[in-house]
């Protein structure tokens, strides 16, 4: 138990400590390297922590306050691992961003600081037993993650984060509403004291919560952490986001902060479930992940920049998590969760990939970017690889978790299938239009030579096809965990 | 004398009270204007030697006047009378508030602006024309707000009859928001509907703002003098409906003396004191420029409105 | 101090929080805007300290003091420093003209009633009537978000959201837990910092903070 509690401490206070160490460090140099050692730290604590909590089982933390079960303790793993490989790799990327698009040091300093706080945000809100942490962890990561976005100061840096902030403050106003509402019911069986928004004591006497103020509160909550999944029509922001942040930002946050609003937001279906007895909060789901699946498939076609285009894969994989969570039947949250990781590692992998090459290329522009294999085999064959990746073919992670996704909807849905293969079969043809061009061909006069690190990127995508050719014993055994959890404890 | 007897002679009494009383209103507020300007001003009586004068003099008519010219005057007149008969000046218990309801009420002084407006149209001047068409435009969103803060009133009360209303706000013992709401966008109303700064100004023939003094530009005479009567006794109207729903303290429940004696005294008091305010509003205020009164009478609409949610929302069942 | 005076004001507080909503919907000059921007901050921690009075919860006390602190003065004048510093223009430039935003604010409070409507009847607490107007309030705020163009009545809406759903939680349930509602205010504060940066980084970029000018050069 101690053991379980120290490890917890170290993780949680290892990028916090980080953060306030990292601004106050001048060089570059170091401080990429001091934010490394962070997020290494940040990762070894937390795989201490999984391995306790996977010998001990899911249990409560300082008084109660925190919350480790199966289900989180898998996410805040895939989190500090995503975070360390994020932070290797935006080592050499922003030392060549610093000396060629001349950003001062003094904002290098508020990336690395901003960086280890939004990780902070993050484990902050996995592992929060208050939901009302949870909102206010969520906030915090994502106003980290706005002054990231701009960090270039460019006109279409500023523009893009306004719109992000506005939008993502009137998505988290709204699930803040929610969680009042929540409160306001559970607060008659609580009474007023954070017991009431305890999710642990929540989760226990769901059956007690009125249902039909319930029910709002999940209509809040679903519009609210669904601007922040980036589900349409609320994804406005995010395309923006993506392209006009540095690269790494790009990695973490589709890579991981979307991955925490869909965990909130599976956290609450659990509850209303409980309050409701029925599956309307699954079916608002499944209508949300597949428009946005959709209209993300759709989008996706008309782009020019190549973060943007990404990035609408990125509304479309959230959007088919969303549509397996809200299946909710454990074969579909085993899915879903092996879908968030795969979809983590590769889509983080992929933007790495991508911010090499247009630094390569000198632009995003998908046009301007040309001949990638010939020009630097690395990048070329990593993004190839990833784009197969992202786009499901076997024998990647992502065709496995489509797959067991598809067996569950014909368990489930069976006319859902239709309209998921079709999304996602025009996503695959937008994904392949524009990558072909970009990766054979001619180099272009324009190319520079730059140093590139790959390391990230093929452990990431390593990991990703280990996960589609067999999931290793212990963590199948661990999703299974997480998914039966989820799924209000049924049997797979 | 029977007791519905007494209340027919109370409510007889009480409209002519409002017919008499009215031209007093409407010096006690010049009076006050002058005072605050530093004039002297006229004496508060000179509103009825203007009615006598003009009543004395002879009618002109226009060559093109038709009859409709001729009989608005005394339409105009016995319309806004009889709306003043319904309103509960001293005296709750009215039987002629089961003849007409405030809906009545409204209506009453809607049709009596609706000959205005075609008076106003006869004779064919351009001002005429001019005034009616401000006036119907108005008119169409003045109406609205003035029945939606009644409804909230009579919402409260499930009552339109005037009466029951009015007993109804004398027994409030809750502080109840909605009613501010409907005071507030009521007053913004009775402001407009009587032609008052900072909707239109009663003592200027400014062509091109004036409304109301453009569509009885042509009258004159005894015609004249009941079409000033009519606005004056509407002013009163207002001021004692104001009084009567929002402030009705001290108003007579039954018809015995001594509570309808006190009762008078207080609505005058009442009434003064309005009439000063309202002379204090129209000295400190300007006019606002035309194309702006829609978005005020909106705003009274809105306020109007807001009044009904919120006694919806908060009120009821509460 | 019994129920039927709690209840009547926060009643009395719920109308004039919906009124400052639309008051702030319907200004023409900036300026009026923060006025009444401030009045409802002013408002909230009345409303506060009323509840703190009646319900006996302490730590609402501390509540009004920080929202008085915070919202009614401090970001009001915040702000006011920006617009005075940056010779901001003074007009409130709306999307969509007035009486029509009158119409929708309408409907939304309409709509609002009609959502709240069960809830009301279920609950127990005496304050529970305000819910309606507390969400019309968070919806109101939103509305004005959306209709203008300018970076600094967006961010009124903004904070008008968030004095809203403070509204909401003291209205409705007596105040979040002090955790809670410590992280709130804090993330708040942080967001407003940020604010005043994001204008300061928009003068110096575009030399405006109208979001329409914004956009345009930022396509460039």
């Amino acid at each position: 138990m101690t053991g379980t509690m120290n490890w917890f401490i170290f993780t949680l206070l290892s990028p916090l400590t980080g953060g306030l160490l990292l601004a106050f460090i001048r060089q570059p140099a170091r401080s990429s390297a001091i934010n490394i050692g962070f997020s290494c730290a940040t990762l070894i604590g937390s795989l201490g922590l999984a391995v306790a909590v996977l010998q001990q089982g899911s249990h409560e933390a300082l008084a109660g306050f925190f919350f480790l079960d199966a289900y989180n303790v898998f996410l805040i793993t895939l989190t500090s691992f995503v975070s360390l490989t994020t932070s290797i790799f935006s080592g050499p990327y922003m030392r060549f961003e610093w000396l060629h698009r001349d950003l001062p040091e003094q904002r290098l300093r508020l990336y690395h600081a901003m960086f280890q706080l939004f990780v902070f945000g993050m484990l902050l809100g996995f592992t929060t037993n208050n939901i009302g942490v949870l909102w206010i962890a969520l906030e915090l990561a994502t106003l980290a993650t706005v002054l990231l976005v701009s960090l270039y100061r460019t006109p279409a840096s500023i523009a893009a984060a306004w719109k992000y902030f506005m939008l993502a403050g009137m998505g988290i106003a709204l699930a803040l509403l929610g969680t009042i509402l929540i409160f306001f019911t559970s607060s008659t069986i609580f009474g007023h004291s954070n017991d009431a928004l305890t999710w642990t004591l929540l989760f226990a006497h769901a059956g007690e919560l009125d249902a039909s103020v319930m029910m709002m509160a999940f209509a809040f909550l679903m519009v609210g952490y669904g601007t922040k999944i980036g589900l349409a029509p609320m994804h406005a922001w995010l395309p923006d986001a993506h392209a006009e942040g540095p690269t790494p930002v790009s990695a973490v946050l589709s890579g991981l902060l979307l991955n925490l609003a869909l965990y909130a937001l599976v956290r609450f279906k659990m509850l209303v479930d409980g309050a409701t007895g029925t599956a309307v909060a699954g079916h608002i789901m499944i209508a949300f992940g597949l428009f946005s699946l959709c209209i993300a498939a759709l989008s996706l076609h008309k782009q020019h920049d190549i973060k943007r285009m990404f990035s609408f894969s990125s509304i479309e994989h959230m959007g088919l998590m969303t549509v397996a969570f809200g299946i909710g039947t454990p074969l579909a949250n085993f899915a879903g969760l092996l879908h968030m990781t795969v979809h983590s590692l590769v889509k983080s992998g992929i933007f790495f990939t991508v911010g090499h090459a247009a630094q390569a290329m000198g632009s995003q522009n998908m046009e301007q970017i040309r001949g990638l294999i010939r020009h630097h085999p690395g990048i070329g064959w990593g993004l190839l690889t990833g784009t197969a990746a992202i786009a499901g073919f076997p024998p990647f992670g992502v065709f496995t978790s489509e797959f067991l996704l598809f067996s569950a909807i014909l368990d489930t849905y069976p006319w859902l299938i239709l309209p998921l293969l079709a999304g996602l079969l025009v996503a695959f043809a937008g994904l392949f239009r524009f990558v072909q061009p970009m990766v054979f061909g001619p180099v272009p006069a324009h190319a520079i030579a730059i140093e590139a690190n790959m390391l990230p990127v093929y452990i990431h995508f390593a990991l990703a096809l280990l996960l589609g050719l067999a999931i290793p014993g212990p963590l199948a055994n661990w999703y299974e965990q997480a998914a039966t959890l989820i799924a209000g404890g049924a049997a797979l | 004398m029977s007791l519905s007897m007494t209340l027919w002679v109370l409510n007889l009494a009480q409209a002519a009270l409002m017919v008499l009383a009215a031209p007093l209103l409407a010096g006690i507020i010049q009076k006050c204007k002058a005072r605050l300007q530093n004039r002297r001003g006229a004496p508060i009586l000179q509103p009825y030697r203007n009615l006598l004068k003009l009543f004395g003099k002879e009618a002109l008519l226009a060559e093109n006047a038709s009859w409709i010219f001729r009989t608005t005057p005394y339409v105009l007149f016995t319309t806004t009378a009889l709306a003043a008969s319904v309103v509960p000046v001293f005296l709750v218990d009215l039987p002629s508030a089961l003849i007409a309801d405030v809906i009545a009420m409204a209506a009453l002084l809607a049709l009596a602006r609706f000959w205005l407006a075609l008076a106003g149209m006869d004779i064919g001047t351009a001002f005429g024309g001019m005034g009616a068409s401000r006036e119907m435009t108005f008119s169409a969103m003045a109406e609205p707000a003035m029945l939606m803060s009644m409804f909230v009133m009579s919402l409260g009360a499930h009552s339109t009859n005037l009466s029951t209303m009015v007993q109804h706000a004398l027994h409030l013992d809750h502080l109840l928001p909605s009613v501010a709401f409907a005071l507030a966008a009521l007053l913004m109303v009775a402001i407009a509907e009587n032609g008052r700064i900072p909707i239109d100004n009663p003592s200027t023939h400014l062509e091109l703002t004036m409304i109301h003094e453009a569509m009885i530009l042509e009258y004159s005479g005894r015609h004249l003098a009941l079409i000033e009567w009519a606005s004056q006794i509407k002013l009163l109207l207002f001021a004692t409906l104001i009084i009567s729903l929002f402030v009705p303290w001290g108003i007579a429940e039954s018809p015995a003396i001594q509570p309808v004696l006190a009762a008078l005294v207080f609505w005058f008091g009442k009434v003064v004191l309005l009439a000063v305010a309202l002379a204090v509003l129209e000295t400190g205020l300007a006019k606002i420029r035309l194309f702006q009164v829609p978005e005020y009478l909106s705003t009274a609409f809105v306020l109007a409105f807001l009044g009904m949610l919120v006694h919806y929302i908060l009120e009821v069942g509460a | 101090m019994d129920d039927v005076m709690l209840q009547e004001a926060i009643s009395v507080a719920a109308s004039l929080m919906l009124l400052i909503s639309f008051a702030l919907l319907a200004q023409h000059r900036l300026l009026s805007v923060l006025h009444w921007f401030a009045a409802q901050g002013v408002v909230l921690a009345l409303t506060t300290l009323l509840v703190a009075v009646i319900s006996g919860h302490y730590e609402l006390y501390f509540s009004a003091l920080m929202t008085l602190l915070l919202k009614g003065a401090l970001l009001p004048w915040l702000l006011w420093r920006i617009i005075r510093k940056m010779h901001v223009h003074r007009e409130v430039e709306p999307l969509v003209n007035m009486p029509v935003t009158m119409l929708i604010a309408l409907t939304l409070v309409l709509i609002c009633f009609y959502v709240a409507l069960p809830i009301e009847r279920m609950s127990q607490l005496v304050t529970h009537n305000t819910l309606a107007i507390a969400m019309a309030t968070v919806f109101l705020g939103m509305l004005m978000m959306i209709t203008r163009k300018k970076a600094i009545t967006q961010v009124i809406g903004f904070l008008s959201i968030e004095n809203a759903l403070f509204f909401t939680a003291v209205g409705a349930t007596h105040g979040m837990p002090m955790i809670v509602e410590l992280g709130v205010a804090f993330d708040v504060l942080i967001a407003a910092i940020i604010f005043g940066l994001f204008f300061t980084h928009m003068r110096n970029t575009f030399d405006s903070l109208d979001l329409d000018v914004i956009q345009e050069k930022s396509k460039r």
